[in-house]
């Protein structure tokens, strides 16, 4: 295999491991914030019970967040020297503002955040807990800024192959980014959702009598099933602003192979890179009723980014979607007619199958866009085979098996251990009373100080 | 001479000041906590907990640096950072995969079930020796200007040897402050055994780096040049006779001087690091770029400045509070 197709391998294989906890933790910053709120105003003890044993999970995905972010942050260098050179004008602050709002922040405050609880008054913990939150949050920003930017680049010109920036305004808010933001970050807020739902419902099924668990399990399937039609209509709206900037993204999502108008809805195609068609549609006819335009790259040719895998991962994220609806709008009916008491083995069930399907769902929208954007890395500005490094291609093979062996190996680490400590605190072993005021009062002196 | 006040002189020399900046405070505070998990093999498993307690609230924001270390290169000098990092392809690879397994580590030995957590507490070694190594290895590499041959690499090997050295000396002065009792005694044992290795380091580097590098020996050895880069030397010896008497003397009874060993330390690492960049400007890539030649637009670097003279103090500020907050000895880790 040649350099450019490995780094690409590489790259995503790097991107898709990183992501999995970034779309964990921006949300779940603020579920523990609510939580410790909601401890503070009804000194429940549930709600604290539920805090301590989700900022553990929270500290475990943050670690992996953290070192998978620092491996993204060398890929630029060591895989794609071409970007930089070409947009790092662009690029080079928003990711430098990134690290300087965002990362430090959340770095520092994560620290006292999660050992702090007894050498600080309460205030400045909760205050911590904010600035991790909105450390998160802001580092989810920037980097989507610059990715969106890379979709639908704005405010800048091109100077003898270099782009500079001429508008700052016009590049933050380049017209995808709002959209995807938006779409981003409900994402983070579905998959913990689904999450705490699962895990929460697992220690149900292994006989946890705790309240907290039944109190997190209704906080997070409610929080699902308001914030599921949101993702939706907002999903709609993304793709059809997607539809005005990068049509042919939007055709592949739709299998259509040519750029016409009064396009079919495809509900199931098998689409064939060779002959460029479709082995087998079931459409509606105009049902789409897309009016897709074509867009003229200088010499009129449109650059098609490869069919299938977006078309797949489209309907993926969807089917996820659709079945999130279903999900958190049974369970939540459920539990406002019956509460959270009774609740029966076979939803249980389905909620823990659902567990991880926040990433899934994620991981096959972030194909959607990405690979609907090639063969350009930034749309109509760079393509993805200019910017690769001259790396020999066995050394990109042999880094890439040591990073997916590594990944594998991780990621299977993470999935257990969290249901490790579900099945540990389900058995009562965690639980110990432990209150913010004793915490504050009690600083244990150390000989020396 | 006065200031340049040309934008495109003055910005990619402050860039290249605040690059530098943030690499020194990266290796002298990584290098503690990494210094550390070098070390863990040589401690029982209760000195383990409380060796990496003494890191838990730290390792997260002093890896960060890296990541600003890296982000300045990236972005001031988007030429320099490709031809870099792509001539230390592999090296990078290794650190990378090193941080990630110590960064897990941490989380997973404290959370996993009992009969793993010794196997991550080999992954928090392991990871922690990979990172110091690979770190070492690519400063040899570099100083030896970014070239692969059989004399590049063993030098790079030596540097790697010495890094690795340099974090276990500055992570065993951090434990002296962090611990009491017999770790503190075993600690200042390692920083003293430590502190040797890191002497016969820094000669092999200094007699090494001017042989195989003629414009090196050029400005170390040439009058009057040689007047400038004088003091280093002095000052180095003069830091490392009172380090060296200091841990004969530690831990002293009120433990009022704890903290000696490591600001000497950081001293030493400074003044290293003072001689590197002596040696190297206008260099970004040895002998083949230098910082104006690699520098961004100056409209870039212009924004980016702004947001950096901003935020800096701020983050300074919250840094040392966390120090502040997290002082005195440590305790077994707690979440909480
Ligand atoms: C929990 C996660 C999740 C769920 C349930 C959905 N999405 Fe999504 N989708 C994402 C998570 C996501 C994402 C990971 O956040 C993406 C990748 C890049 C982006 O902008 O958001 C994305 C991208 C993405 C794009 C690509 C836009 C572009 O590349 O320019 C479109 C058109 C949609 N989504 C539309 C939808 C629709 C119509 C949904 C209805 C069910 C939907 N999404 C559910
Ligand atoms: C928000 C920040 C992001 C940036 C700056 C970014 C940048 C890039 C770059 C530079 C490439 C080119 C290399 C290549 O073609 O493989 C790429 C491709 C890719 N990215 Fe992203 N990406 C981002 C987010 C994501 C996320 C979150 C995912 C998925 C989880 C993702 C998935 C991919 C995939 C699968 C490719 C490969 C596409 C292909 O080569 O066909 N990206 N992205
Ligand atoms: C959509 C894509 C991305 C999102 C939403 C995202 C978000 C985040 C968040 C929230 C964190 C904090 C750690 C955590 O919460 O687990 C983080 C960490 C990090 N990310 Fe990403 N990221 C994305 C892609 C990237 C890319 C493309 C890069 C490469 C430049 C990157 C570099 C980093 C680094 C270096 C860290 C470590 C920060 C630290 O030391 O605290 N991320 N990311």
């Amino acid at each position: 295999m040649e350099t450019l197709l490995l780094s690409r391998i590489q790259f995503g294989a790097n991107i898709s491991f990183h992501i999995l906890f970034p779309t964990i933790t921006i949300a779940l910053g603020w579920l523990l914030l609510f939580f410790k709120l909601r401890y503070n105003v009804t000194q429940d003890e549930r709600w604290m019970e539920a805090y301590r044993f989700w900022v553990k999970v929270f500290a475990l995905t943050f670690a992996l967040g953290v070192v998978s972010g620092i491996t993204m942050s060398f890929q630029f260098g060591t895989n794609w020297p071409g970007f930089m050179e070409t947009v790092g004008n662009i690029a080079g602050p928003l990711l430098a503002y990134e690290i300087l709002t965002a990362f430090f922040l959340e770095a520092v405050f994560l620290g006292i955040m999660l050992f702090g609880f007894s050498r600080v008054p309460g205030w400045l913990h909760t205050l911590a807990t904010v600035l991790v939150a909105v450390g998160t949050t802001l580092s989810a920003f920037w980097i989507l800024v610059l990715n969106s930017w890379m979709h639908t680049p704005a405010g800048f010109e091109m100077r003898e192959g270099v782009a500079h920036a001429i508008d700052w305004t016009a590049i933050i808010f380049n017209p995808s980014m709002p959209y995807r933001l938006t779409h981003v970050l409900l994402a983070s807020g579905l998959t913990i959702s689904f999450l705490m739902a699962g895990l929460s419902a697992f220690r149900l099924l292994v006989g946890d009598r705790s309240g907290a668990t039944r109190l997190t399990l209704k906080t997070a399937v409610t929080l699902a099933a308001i914030l599921i039609p949101v993702q939706i209509f907002v999903g709609d709206l993304h793709g059809l602003n997607t539809l005005e900037h990068q049509p042919q993204k939007v055709a592949a999502m739709e299998g259509n192979w040519e750029t016409r108008s009064n396009v079919p809805l495809l509900l199931f195609a098998l689409p064939n890179e060779q002959t460029r068609e479709n082995e087998f549609e079931v459409g509606i006819p105009s049902g789409a009723s897309l009016i897709l335009t074509h867009r003229s790259d200088g010499d009129g040719a449109v650059m098609h980014p490869p069919v299938a895998p977006v078309f797949w991962s489209f309907r993926i994220m969807v089917g996820v979607g659709v079945l999130m609806l279903l999900i958190s709008w049974f369970a939540a009916w459920r539990f406002w007619r019956h509460g959270t008491d009774t609740v029966t083995r076979p939803l249980l069930v389905g909620l823990v199958a659902m567990t991880f399907s926040g990433w899934v769902a994620t991981l096959a929208g972030w194909y959607t866009t990405e690979i609907g954007r090639q063969p350009w890395l930034v749309d109509g500005v760079l393509t993805t085979a200019a910017a690769v490094a001259d790396v020999p291609a066995p050394m990109v093979l042999s880094t890439l098996l040591v990073y997916l062996t590594t990944y594998v190996a991780l990621t299977f680490a993470y999935v257990s251990l969290l249901f490790y400590l579900a099945r540990k605190a389900a058995r009562g072993e965690e639980i110990q009373a432990l209150t913010p005021s004793s915490g504050a009062a009690e600083v244990q002196l150390v000989p020396g100080e | 001479m006065g200031f340049p006040t040309e934008p495109d002189v003055w910005l990619p020399l402050v860039f290249a000041g605040l690059m530098g900046l943030s690499i020194l405070i990266y290796v002298m505070l990584d290098g503690f906590d990494l210094g550390v998990g070098v070390l863990t093999p040589l401690a029982t498993d209760a000195d383990k907990n409380r060796m990496i307690a003494s890191i838990g609230p730290f390792w997260d924001a002093n890896e960060t640096w890296l990541v600003l270390a890296v982000g300045l290169l990236l972005v001031a000098f988007p030429a320099a950072h490709g031809t870099i990092l792509t001539a230390l392809y592999l090296p990078v690879a290794i650190m990378l995969v090193g941080l990630i397994l110590r960064g897990v580590a941490f989380e997973f030995r404290a959370k996993a079930p009992a009969p793993n957590k010794a196997l991550w507490n080999n992954a928090f070694f392991v990871g922690s020796l990979m990172t110091s190594l690979s770190q070492g290895f690519m400063l040899g590499v570099y100083i030896m200007g970014l070239s692969w041959t059989p004399a590049t690499v063993a030098f790079g090997l030596l540097t790697a040897v010495c890094t690795t050295t340099g974090y276990a000396f500055i992570g065993a002065c951090w434990l002296i402050i962090k611990t009491d009792r017999d770790l503190q005694r075993k600690a200042v044992r390692w920083a003293n055994i430590t502190l040797l290795g890191v002497l016969i380091g820094f000669v092999a580097i200094s007699l090494a780096s001017p042989i195989a590098s003629p414009r090196i020996f050029e400005k170390w050895f040439s009058f009057p040049l040689i007047l400038a880069l004088a003091p280093l030397p002095i000052m180095a010896a003069g830091i490392t006779a009172l380090l060296w008497w200091a841990l004969q003397h530690l831990p002293d009874e009120a433990d009022r001087y704890r903290h000696v060993p490591f600001v000497g330390a950081c001293g030493l690492f400074a003044l290293a690091f003072a001689g590197l960049a002596y040696s190297f400007y206008p260099f970004v890539v040895p002998d083949q770029l230098t910082l104006y030649e690699a520098a961004s637009a100056p409209e870039s670097l212009a924004i980016i400045l702004m947001g950096t003279l901003v935020v800096m103090p701020a983050i300074a500020c919250y840094t040392a509070l966390s120090y502040v907050i997290f002082r005195g000895k440590a305790r077994e880790l707690t979440y909480d």
